[in-house]
């Protein structure tokens, strides 16, 4: 079931972890199976289109352990994650957008549609390398890293906490949705980066490739966990949590605390980036609207009704938070924001500590009530 | 050929001024030469209606103008036609008779085209010059400005003799030298060119660029070099002075945008200031400020002139209630954790904008201008500022200086600062802090529903009002110093400049995304703001 010491050793006292593993490893087997093997005319016949949903949720789940490794255990709330999650989105919607070819509309060799479209003459430098995946690979990771790095450098050493970082992490993702808006930003403006045809010479739209990017996803959550748990038992992690609850006192023994709020800033940062690539060619389109702030803040709320400072309340929180957005914004479209709104007033009112913090607040309750019973 | 015509046939009557009487007889023949569908003869017909010296000319060529005059079909009488609920409400070109109504079929109207609609404003303009109103006088100079036919020309020189009015005086002696900086005469040329350069009208400038310059064939199209120096001159001195306007009028779009901006600012300076609570539904307070001025002009509808008066104590009442709400049901158990209170207020900002979708629909709700807050002041040709802005701009001060005074003269001014100071010590000293809380973020709120009335009047009413501002207004509370009004003042102002000073050299979007990557270097620098709160307060 697991492949080496060294994860046995990083999920010790990690329950949830573990259960966490063992049920991506049930999906992992359980989804393709029932949606290549068993043939749609069954009732157990798992369509195409799950596949694809289920897998967004496990990006998203991996962008909210990523917000969860800066908020819950280094008291930094983003509310511009969502930025880092789109940049990696855009570094793969590049990739397949190159990779579409003479298939566009307008058939040029190089150029993506909306360039033509535009008149655009030559590929912008930019662009460049975005034909081969390992390149696209490293961008995914670097791009929203390296403006992680940059804006954190910044914003650390100066020592803005609290809600003004959260206020100026929200200014950079608007700027960024402006930004990117604009058509002479080479990134197909209002309409972003769509029409996807192939990824590593695999058809996008075939079964095979879907379960293939659901596989992908479900490894990145465990891998993204398992780093993140990682970093969090270290003694990195130990200061960072010390950061969070007095940052001043860290300071004073003699940490440096910004390098310590940068490292996890970027780190988190990388993994929302890999999140976004692996979203993108799963719904098949990325647009500026995902810089929005609101996406950013939506986010927040996934972790806090899981529990922050838990990591798998994180993911718990993504999924059901969304498996509600999906189910609601079908069924009664007029509910959806009203439910979300009474999410984050409910949550952050009466479960300070999210869902897992609710359920550890009960158990001993429970335990000590089950024990005099049979007392 | 027509225009030769046209041309004698205008002549006429300024050689012949003095001879006849008006006659009733040739009013109506003439008059219906315009029953004709030839525009051609429409169009003579209207020169010979303008050589009559009639006093019913005017409002004839007016009714065409306007589409109101018809003719009937039976009798091929001109008549002035209104639209009522049963057909056509006729009135007597001739006598100014009623007569009755008449039913669509039974008349025709006097149609016109773009060529005739514009000698028909040229013509209006040339009677309305001998008008006892300056105001039409003036209207009309300008009107003739525009398009100028010799004629007219001959009109206006008449008019510079006998005119007594200096803002006439003033443009009939640039509309003159507009058709001198033609002529053949030296001096007269120079002399045009002088006035021109003193003028800002659109037209001087490309009279005067045009004698700069070149043919196909690479000769200048003037060949005396001294009028072309007097032009490049007067080209220099003009295009200053555009520019020196065109700076004035930037800083006033700033100087409205940053009183919007503190107008929203100033009441989260109270909010988020005073009590440190983060108040992400303050957007959406000023939605609610927006959509009580629509309700109250659905309620009042024969008063849209005051409506806007009555919408301004509404509004703070409606929001700051909303506000008082909000603070009871929510914000009251969240203090000291303001990363929680951000993310509550969210929710309920998510809460009200869907609660105004439901009532009021998704789409955008039009809000009247009242009519002394449309319109513009004209400075001159180059500048005018929309009375609308000016009004907000006042409006923005006047709330400032209110709210200043509130928290410094009164005694709950007092006691508010007493707990944003020292809550412990505060309520020691007896002030009943839960009480100064909820009124202080009713403030605050209410504040924000007077920022939704002033924005009712600039932007669409709509459910997206509130997240438009929201990211700018926290900007300059940020910039400006949390807790401190002047900052506020400050921080909205310069942004709202600064903003757009730089849209002309980058662009409205561009514009927005550099003021706020330099808030993000700013707070780098000064992580609490330009104006920093000193003391104890400002350690947490």
């Amino acid at each position: 079931m697991r492949n080496g010491p060294v994860i046995f050793r990083i999920l010790e006292d990690d329950k949830g972890g573990q259960a966490l593993m063992l049920a991506l490893l049930i999906v992992a087997v359980v989804i393709p199976l029932f949606n290549l093997a068993v043939p749609q005319s069954s009732a157990l016949h798992v369509s195409t289109y799950t596949v694809t949903l289920l897998g967004k949720y496990l990006a998203f789940a991996l962008l909210a352990v990523a917000l969860d490794l800066v908020w819950g255990y280094c008291g930094i709330l983003s509310l511009g994650h969502g930025a880092f999650f789109a940049l990696g989105g855009y570094a793969m919607g590049m990739y397949l957008m190159r990779q579409i070819g003479e298939r566009g509309v307008y058939g040029d060799p190089v150029l993506p549609d909306f360039m033509v479209f535009l008149n655009w003459t030559e590929l912008p430098w930019y662009w460049y390398g975005f034909d081969m995946f390992w390149f696209a690979a490293i961008m995914v990771m670097l791009v929203p890293g390296l403006l992680a790095f940059v804006f954190g450098w910044l914003a650390f050493r100066s020592r803005v906490t609290g809600v003004y970082l959260s206020i100026i992490t929200q200014a950079l993702t608007y700027a960024l949705m402006l930004a990117f808006f604009r058509n002479e930003m080479g990134f197909g403006g209002n309409n972003g980066l769509t029409d996807f045809k192939d990824i590593l010479g695999f058809d996008l739209q075939s079964d095979a490739t879907r379960i293939g990017l659901f596989l992908a996803s479900t490894m990145a959550l465990a891998g993204g966990y398992l780093l993140s748990r990682y970093v969090v038992n270290s003694k990195l992690g130990r200061v960072v949590v010390a950061i969070r609850d007095a940052e001043d006192r860290v300071r004073f023994i003699g940490y440096k605390v910004e390098s310590y709020k940068l490292w996890v800033f970027v780190l988190s940062a990388v993994l929302a980036g890999i999140a976004g690539a692996l979203y993108v060619p799963q719904v098949g389109i990325i647009n500026p609207s995902e810089f929005s702030p609101l996406n950013s803040i939506e986010l927040v709320v996934w972790v806090a009704v899981g529990g922050r400072g838990y990591l798998f309340g994180a993911v718990i929180g993504a999924v059901l938070v969304n498996y509600a957005k999906t189910y609601f914004t079908g069924a009664f479209p007029e509910v959806w924001l009203y439910a979300l709104g009474a999410l984050f007033i409910v949550v952050t009112v009466f479960l300070p500590r999210g869902l897992v913090g609710l359920y550890n607040q009960l158990r001993p309750r429970f335990r000590a009530r089950v024990g005099s019973e049979q007392a | 050929m027509l225009r030769l015509l046209v041309f004698l046939l205008a002549c006429l009557p300024l050689a012949t001024a003095v001879a006849a009487p008006p006659d009733s007889a040739d009013f109506e023949t003439t008059l219906a030469g315009l029953t004709q569908s030839s525009f051609k003869k429409k169009t003579a017909a209207v020169s010979a209606l303008t050589e009559l010296k009639d006093e019913r000319v005017f409002a004839v060529l007016n009714a065409m103008l306007e589409s109101r005059l018809y003719y009937r079909k039976s009798d091929k009488r001109v008549v002035y036609a209104e639209k009522t609920s049963a057909g056509y409400r006729i009135t007597d070109t001739l006598s100014g008779q009623d007569l009755g109504s008449a039913e669509k079929r039974e008349l025709k109207k006097v149609s016109t085209n773009n060529k005739l609609r514009k000698y028909l404003r040229g013509r209006i303009a040339t009677l309305s010059l001998a008008n006892e109103d300056p105001e039409i006088r003036l209207h009309a100079v300008n009107q003739i400005t525009t398009s100028m036919t010799p004629e007219s020309v001959v009109a206006l020189r008449k008019l510079r003799f006998t005119e007594t009015n200096p803002e006439i005086r003033k443009a009939l002696d640039e509309a003159i030298a507009l058709v001198d900086v033609t002529s053949d005469d030296k001096k007269t040329r120079l002399k045009a060119i002088e006035t021109l350069a003193e003028s800002l009208r659109p037209e001087s400038r490309a009279a005067i660029s045009s004698l700069l310059e070149k043919d196909g064939s690479g000769e200048w199209r003037v060949a005396d070099a001294d009028i072309r120096r007097e032009a490049q001159r007067a080209l220099t001195q003009i295009d200053e002075r555009v520019e020196f306007y065109g700076f004035i009028e930037t800083t006033f779009f700033g100087l409205s945008l940053g009183s919007v901006l503190l107008l929203i600012a100033v009441g989260l300076a109270i909010t988020f200031g005073v009590m440190g609570v983060i108040n992400m539904a303050h957007g959406e307070l000023m939605m609610l400020g927006a959509y009580t001025t629509y309700v109250i002009q659905q309620l009042m509808p024969n008063h849209i002139d005051i409506s806007v008066l009555v919408a301004i104590p509404a509004a703070f009442i409606v929001a700051g209630l909303v506000g008082i709400a909000i603070e009871r049901g929510v914000i009251r158990f969240l203090y000291g954790r303001p990363l929680e209170t951000l993310l509550a207020t969210f929710g309920i900002s998510l809460v009200l904008q869907q609660l105004v979708r439901s009532i009021f629909s998704p789409l955008n709700r039009a809000v009247e201008t009242p009519s002394w807050m449309s319109g513009s002041l004209e400075i001159n040709s180059a500048l005018s500022l929309t009375y609308n802005r000016l009004y907000i701009i006042v409006f923005a001060l006047l709330v400032f200086t209110a709210l200043l005074l509130v928290l410094k003269k009164t005694s709950l001014g007092l006691q508010v600062r007493a707990v944003s100071q020292n809550r412990t010590m505060a309520r020691a000293m007896g002030i009943r802090t839960e009480w100064v809380d909820a009124l202080t973020f009713g403030l605050g709120s209410g504040i924000a529903g007077v920022a939704g009335v002033a924005l009712s009047q600039l932007t669409n009413v709509g459910p997206n009002l509130g997240q438009a501002y929201i990211v700018d207004s926290f900007m300059v509370v940020v910039f400006g110093g949390v807790g401190n009004l002047w900052g506020t003042l400050v921080g909205a102002f310069s942004l709202g400049v600064g903003n757009k000073y730089l849209e002309p050299y980058a662009g409205a979007v561009l514009a927005k995304i550099l003021v706020l990557i330099f808030i993000i270097l700013f707070i780098q620098k000064r992580p609490r703001g330009l104006f920093p709160q000193k003391g104890r307060a400002a350690e947490s």
